[in-house]
């Protein structure tokens, strides 16, 4: 028989506690979010607002990439939605424990979803421990971290400057391509990764505004589930 | 704050908010077929690949040199922070040295 999932104050507060190690590395993302959308123009409110209602780090740094006058919305939308197409498998992993809780509340935590969140709930759920409130408390404390750091980011780019000046310009670069060395899974990862650079490089130099994101990255993922096929 | 701009964060946290509950709800219909999921989990990877192409290919030698820093000091200490600080250092030094 399996165990009871249950979803209790105490479950949302374990999620808070162990969180309290990855605010560090939330508050760099959040921290680089506001100064480099200072840089591209964003207003306080408008960062902070971002931050507030999306709370998606990798999405809301690419966004800043396609943010000009007059503002590409769709470009935007559609962009937000692709790169985070990872939480419809991450929130599909939950199902053996979220499935046995009401909708409200296996729907409402599921808002809190984030990639540092859903990493340590599935370590929690996966060693045992069968309190779904976990997320929620986990994503929670996480969301207000990153809310925080991006006000921080915004103002202390006011006192940095021009940011060319110190190669501030490159933190939005730097920034991914170290995440990007957490994702290299072997040479299975070599191909998609060369057809994205590939496809990218092309784009970018004859289509206008940033649609190589858009159309590199769905190259280089095609090129991927091709290749898994076989 | 521009009306366009709130439309677009509206937007973003709207369809944020369907991957996120997404995927509970499409497992419970259907299963989604290998090379579906093998198409999603490629994703990630290959968007911040093609975010980047651009930046460290043809910006310059300084962007390229730094690119490479970042990513061997990312895979020495596993430390994005750490990785950044260095890539930002090598672009300011090298612009600096050869303006």
């Amino acid at each position: 028989m399996q165990e009871p999932v249950t979803f209790t104050w105490s479950g949302a507060l374990l999620g808070v506690r162990r969180s309290l190690a990855l605010i560090l590395s939330v508050c760099t993302y959040g921290v680089a979010f506001g100064v480099i959308a200072r840089q591209t123009g964003l207003s306080l409110t408008e960062a902070t607002l971002m931050s507030a209602v999306v709370r998606a780090g990798a999405a809301q740094l690419v966004v800043l990439g396609l943010w000009s006058t007059p503002l590409p919305v769709v470009a935007i939308v559609l962009t937000t939605l692709l790169v985070n197409l990872r939480f419809l498998l991450m929130g599909a992993a939950l199902r053996p424990w979220f499935a046995r809780l009401s909708s409200l509340k296996a729907y409402g935590s599921l808002c809190f979803l984030g990639d540092e969140s859903w990493a340590l709930t599935m370590h929690e759920l996966t060693e045992g421990k069968q309190d779904a409130a976990f997320l929620a408390g986990s994503g929670l404390m996480l969301n207000i971290a990153w809310i925080v750091a991006t006000v921080a980011g915004y103002l202390l780019g006011a006192i940095i400057g021009n940011p060319e000046q110190w190669g501030l310009d490159f933190a939005f670069t730097a920034t991914f391509l170290a995440l990007l060395v957490g994702m290299w899974k072997g040479k299975a990862t070599l191909a998609p990764w060369i057809v994205a650079a590939a496809v990218a490089l092309v784009c970018a130099h004859w289509l206008p505004g940033k649609w190589y994101i858009l159309l590199g990255g769905l190259a280089g993922s095609v090129m991927g589930a091709l290749l898994d096929a076989k | 704050m521009q009306s366009n701009a709130l439309v677009a964060i509206v937007g973003m946290a709207v369809v944020t908010y369907l991957t996120q509950v997404g995927g509970l709800w499409l497992i419970s219909k259907v299963t989604p077929s290998p090379r579906v999921a093998a198409l999603l989990r490629h994703i990630p990877g290959a968007v911040l690949v093609a975010i980047v192409a651009p930046a460290v290919f043809t910006q310059g030698l300084a962007e390229a040199s730094a690119a490479l820093a970042t990513m061997l000091v990312a895979i020495r200490t596993k430390n994005v922070l750490l990785a950044m600080v260095v890539g930002i250092g090598v672009v300011w030094g090298l612009r600096h040295l050869f303006p």
